[in-house]
């Protein structure tokens, strides 16, 4: 039979078509399944109901939930891991096999490992393996890595596509089963527009698979008329097969489907997220065959799979009865149910089963299931009393079966509510959850908020998508009532934990964990819920604790004599759900900028690096002739003339009446009374007194400066100055033109020449323009602004121009330099230039607690002003001397070394500086470099000793920072 | 991710916005002594609870006060510098009268 031998006739089967059969490989072989098949539920329909291996010792797994959420159904797929069988739709091309096993799925030899489980107690891994010595690396961690863990990473993996997507949206609702259905239509009919994410392929949720009458007709006739309804509705869109992964501030979702991440913002969010049935505990309650009895109806309903031939039934509630009824209309014999209630209250389900002459076993559980050959598959359910204090009395009987149903209870699926700081609490019994303390603009609604009954869960629905519209400021209609018996009475038992003398009484199976671990781990000392998890790994599979938190919180409450709500569970954070790192992975979206001669550099042979946001342009040449050109830069600018793109140099316009009042407070020196058409250095410190940038003032009238600043810098500085003045309220407006501006260093002892004859409107002449002077003029037509300056210490003039005209400046320029042989330069040669000048770079020779003191720039601190930004705690820190200072050094010799920025001053083997700028100067053929070193040692000719990287220790001694033209004749020409 | 609700932006996520701490009116230089001032400069407040603090939009260099509870990291409400900065500060020098 192509659609397996286990297929039930339809109507069974809602999601699988009956005229497409489908064709995939597990395990090598070929097996055929229909169109709507996920990987577990063909493999079922199969037969085959191992499709793993756990975790430690190796046993078989197989279905537990068909609904995606546990370990036991991860397969390994070509080039990818850890896929969950029940959620992966077979195909004609799927290749699947089982994972962590050795030799074969059926017959693993890894297996024994369970026989030496003794010797692997709980945290046994804190404790074994780590003596001798280097042992863990050497001998044992190859042997636990092979023998233990999940899927196997295929680093040949082809590049996948992934891609991101904003969503917006009134209200999301998550989860698209009854609560969730009628919320959406609640808010969509008062006009809000709803999002509804579903993570299974159809929307209906329980639904769609589970009985909520002994007739077994509600919740088809039910689900078929909410669906209509929300699919004819316009202002309700449908996510299917998504997951929304977790809950951030303020709404924000990240909704994972397939490839795609949507980052959704909700005005409204309302979770319906239902509730996760949780295992019951028994020996081998991890046999494949053993399954939750929402499995089994799932196989059933959604894919028309008979799960077994004869079932026992655990009911610790009235589902359970649901179960086999549902069981016995498939045609699987039920054997038993058997119910851990000494007298469970009649119900329509529980009168309906014994209508069908069903055996129920009251008061009793399954202390153990029975297993076939090689742990393959159950072959009974043993069977014993109930003491009356939840123990299982001794002896009993086996009952033969091939499907064992687990329906005690459920836990609400709380992770995004707890996310997003709710509490879950719990009644004394342990039996009963409730969700408080959700943040505003969030909501539940159906099962998560304990509405277990059907009627209940669309009462609570309505109610949450009108109170959501009302929030949205929506007309909303009255409410519904919601009954105050939610249904929540009698749903889950609180104690369906059966633990055996023997073990394999599995709480975690991702990480095939047993009652005893738990109990053990409390009585190492880990008391708390957080240290037990930690301890034993507990809740820390790919599961995340979904099926095992109950069962651990219930086992340490009682193990340390507190009840369940005290003892509590692990905090839930994002992700809900494995994700993919393509889903996370994504584009940089770092901006770069580029000035307005970029292409010129380019075309020009620069190698270009970054300066910030910037790219600048390093050097022109080649990279192998890297150190040659860079030398014949700084020669060229020291012998001839050339020039530098400066357009990243920060610029900031000040004005109004206050500018030079608000330059005397953000900078050290004094600008009241600073000329026209002169510039001034400008340094600012921060609050605390340390040094954070410079420039120039450059001031063209009263009430009008054009202020420098780093490259590096100028976004802080002005954010800074408009922080600043939000507080003194000047009258100044401050407006950051640094794009808006390029720029261009002409300099050497030839630039006068080259620049005058492209000049009109002023005089080039030295004294008519000097050192420090400023013109307004045109240059080559072009507006621009002329500043002398000397950071590379020769004659030098900076043209700032409208950046729409830096490529033209750029270009006649360089055709003006032509006759006299002129160059461009890159900020290696700069960086030379001004370094052989001692002039600091702030970032570079300074740190966060750097004070103008430590760099010698007290001459830039105005002492006659009633305040400036730093000022105050300058005067302090001068009470408490710093115990360092930056001074220039040399290295003697031609062959001496090139120490690298960072390497350590040390003075009798202490620390007491670092080197912050090092070179070998062109210009004095010598090695020079700022560093600090100690104060009472910074006096010209001290010895200053560098421990090079290699650790090798180099003497150069003291020297004054000025090392080219330290009066300054060069610049001021 | 939070959204913060900028006076001058409208409502925008957290990550276009830098925090820059706790709102203390600077106490005048000249007038404070050194222990008070190193306070005021070192120490921060730390305070658990509602407390106003500076926020600037990065993208407009937008600076405005925020007051928002440490404790549930809830932001209650968000206003123009001006309204708490209403006039202009002039500074005392060291030896002018109070």
């Amino acid at each position: 039979m192509r659609a397996g031998s286990n297929r039930l006739p339809a109507p069974a089967g809602l999601l699988v078509d009956r005229e497409r059969p489908v064709s995939f490989a597990w395990e090598g072989a070929r097996y055929w399944g229909l169109a709507g098949d996920t990987l577990a539920s063909a493999l079922a329909a199969n037969g085959e109901w191992i499709l793993s291996r756990s975790f430690k010792y190796h046993r078989p797994r197989g279905v537990l939930t068909m609904a995606g959420q546990d370990a036991n159904t991860l397969v390994q797929l070509k080039g990818e891991p850890n896929v969950p069988a029940d959620r992966l739709p077979i195909s004609e091309d799927l290749e699947a096999w089982g994972q962590n096993y050795s030799g074969s799925l059926k017959r693993d030899r890894n297996a024994v490992l369970a026989r030496l489980s003794r010797f692997m107690p709980v945290g046994f891994y804190y404790r074994a393996f780590y003596r001798p010595r280097g042992i863990w690396q050497a001998f044992w961690e190859p042997i636990v890595r092979r023998s233990t863990g999940l899927g196997k990473v295929d680093r040949a993996t082809p590049h996948g596509h992934f891609d991101k997507a904003y969503g917006f949206c009134d209200l999301a609702v998550i989860g698209g089963g009854p609560a969730g259905l009628s919320t959406a239509l609640a808010a969509a009919g008062a006009g809000a527009e709803v999002l509804l994410v579903e993570e299974n392929p159809v929307l209906g949720g329980s639904l769609a698979y589970a009985r909520f009458d002994a007739e077994g007709t509600l919740a088809a006739a039910r689900r078929e008329a909410l669906v209509a309804e929300v699919e004819a509705d316009p202002k309700i869109e449908v996510m299917t097969g998504a997951v929304c992964n977790g809950w951030f501030a303020d709404n924000w979702l990240p909704v994972i489907r397939g490839n795609r991440l949507t980052k959704v913002r909700a005005k409204e969010v309302v979770l319906a997220t239902g509730s996760i049935e949780q295992p019951a505990i028994f020996r081998n309650n991890d046999l494949p065959g053993v399954m939750q009895g929402s499995a089994a109806q799932r196989l059933i309903r959604l894919y028309g799979v008979r799960p077994g031939r004869r079932a026992v039934v655990l009911a610790g509630d009235d589902d359970g009865y649901g179960v086999a009824l549902d069981l016995a209309e498939a045609g699987v014999e039920v054997a038993a149910v058997v119910d851990p209630r000494p007298e469970p209250a009649p119900s329509a389900l529980t009168e309906a089963v014994a209508g069908q002459g069903i055996e129920v076993l009251a008061g009793h559980c399954v202390a153990e299931a029975l297993a076939g050959p090689g742990n393959r598959h159950v072959r009974g359910a043993f069977v014993s009393r109930l003491d009356g204090q939840g123990g299982a009395v001794p002896g009993g009987s086996s009952i033969a079966c091939d499907l064992l149903c687990m329906s005690t209870g459920y836990m609400p699926t709380y992770q995004l509510a707890l996310q997003a700081g709710a509490k879950l609490g719990c009644d004394d019994a342990g039996a009963h959850f409730s969700i408080t303390g959700l943040p505003d603009h969030l909501r539940l609604a159906g099962s998560v908020a304990g509405a277990t009954d059907l009627e209940a869960a669309l009462a609570e629905g309505r109610r949450a998508g009108l109170r959501a519209a009302k929030a949205l400021g929506l007309k909303a209609g009255s409410e519904p009532e919601v009954p105050a018996d939610k249904g929540q009475a009698g749903a889950n038992h609180p104690w369906p934990i059966f633990p055996h003398a023997r073990g394999k009484d599995f709480v975690d199976f991702d990480e095939d964990l047993q009652v005893k671990d738990i109990v053990n781990a409390v009585a190492d000392g880990y008391c708390e819920i957080e240290l037990v998890k930690r301890f034993s790994t507990v809740g820390m599979g790919p599961s995340q604790g979904r099926h095992s938190a109950l069962a651990t919180a219930r086992l340490v409450a009682r193990a340390t004599g507190r009840s369940v709500a005290e003892t509590g569970v692990t905090a839930a954070r994002p992700p809900f759900t494995g994700e993919k790192l393509g889903v996370l992975a994504g584009r940089g979206f770092e901006p770069e900028r580029l000035t307005a001669m970029h292409h010129r550099h380019l075309e020009q042979g620069a190698q270009m690096m970054t300066a910030g946001l910037w790219w600048r342009p390093a050097y022109y040449g080649t990279k192998d002739r890297r150190e040659d050109c860079i030398r014949e830069e700084v020669l060229a600018v020291r012998r001839n003339v050339a020039m530098i793109d400066v357009s990243t140099l920060g610029g900031l316009e000040v004005r109004g009446p206050d500018a030079a009042e608000f330059l005397n407070r953000v900078y050290t020196f004094a600008y009241a009374k600073q000329p026209l058409g002169r510039s001034r250095y400008v340094l600012m410190t921060n609050d605390a007194g340390t040094v954070i940038d410079d420039g120039v003032a450059c001031r063209f009238r009263d009430g009008h400066f054009y202020v420098t600043a780093t490259t590096g810098g100028v976004d802080r500085v002005y954010r800074t100055m408009l922080w600043w003045n939000a507080q003194w309220r000047l009258d100044v407006d401050i407006a950051n033109v640094t794009a808006a501006t390029a720029g261009v260093n002409i300099a050497g002892p030839n630039a006068r020449a080259v620049l005058a004859p492209l000049v009109e409107g002023a005089d080039l002449s030295a004294e008519a323009f000097p050192y420090m002077g400023l013109r307004e003029a045109s240059v080559a037509g072009i507006p621009a602004r002329l500043l002398r300056v000397g950071f590379v210490g020769e004659l030098g003039y900076e043209v700032h121009v409208p950046a729409s005209f830096g490529e033209a400046l750029w270009d006649r320029l360089l055709e003006a330099g032509k006759p006299h042989g002129m160059t461009p330069f890159g900020v290696e040669a700069q960086r030379v230039l001004r370094l052989e000048k001692g002039h600091i770079i702030i970032g570079q020779d300074s740190d966060a607690m750097t004070t103008p003191d430590e760099v010698d720039m007290a001459w830039a601190i105005a002492k006659k002003k009633p305040f400036f930004v730093g000022g105050r705690s300058i005067e302090l820190r001068r009470r408490h001397p710093s115990k360092r200072k930056l001074v220039g050094f040399t290295l003697e010799g031609a062959d001496a070394p090139l120490p690298q920025e960072s390497n350590l001053v040390l003075r009798n083997g202490e620390m007491v500086g670092f080197v912050t700028s090092v070179t070998r100067s062109p210009t004095l053929e010598t090695v020079i470099g700022l560093a600090y070193t100690a104060a009472d040692e910074a006096e010209e000719g001290a010895p200053l000793r560098i421990k090079l990287t290699s650790g090798r220790m180099v003497e150069g001694r003291v020297v004054p920072p000025h090392f080219y033209d330290p009066d300054n004749q060069r610049q001021e020409m | 991710m939070k959204i913060m609700p900028c006076p001058l932006n409208g409502p925008r996520n957290i990550s276009e916005f830098a925090c820059s701490g706790e709102v203390a009116e600077m106490p005048e230089p000249n007038r404070t002594g050194d222990e008070d001032w190193a306070d005021f400069i070192w120490m921060s407040n730390n305070t658990a609870g509602v407390v106003r603090e500076w926020w600037c939009h990065v993208p407009t260099n937008y600076w405005f006060i925020a007051e928002r509870d440490t404790v549930t990291d809830e932001i209650l409400k968000t206003y123009p510098a001006g309204k708490v900065f209403t006039a202009r500060r002039d500074f005392q020098g060291r030896d002018e009268g109070p």
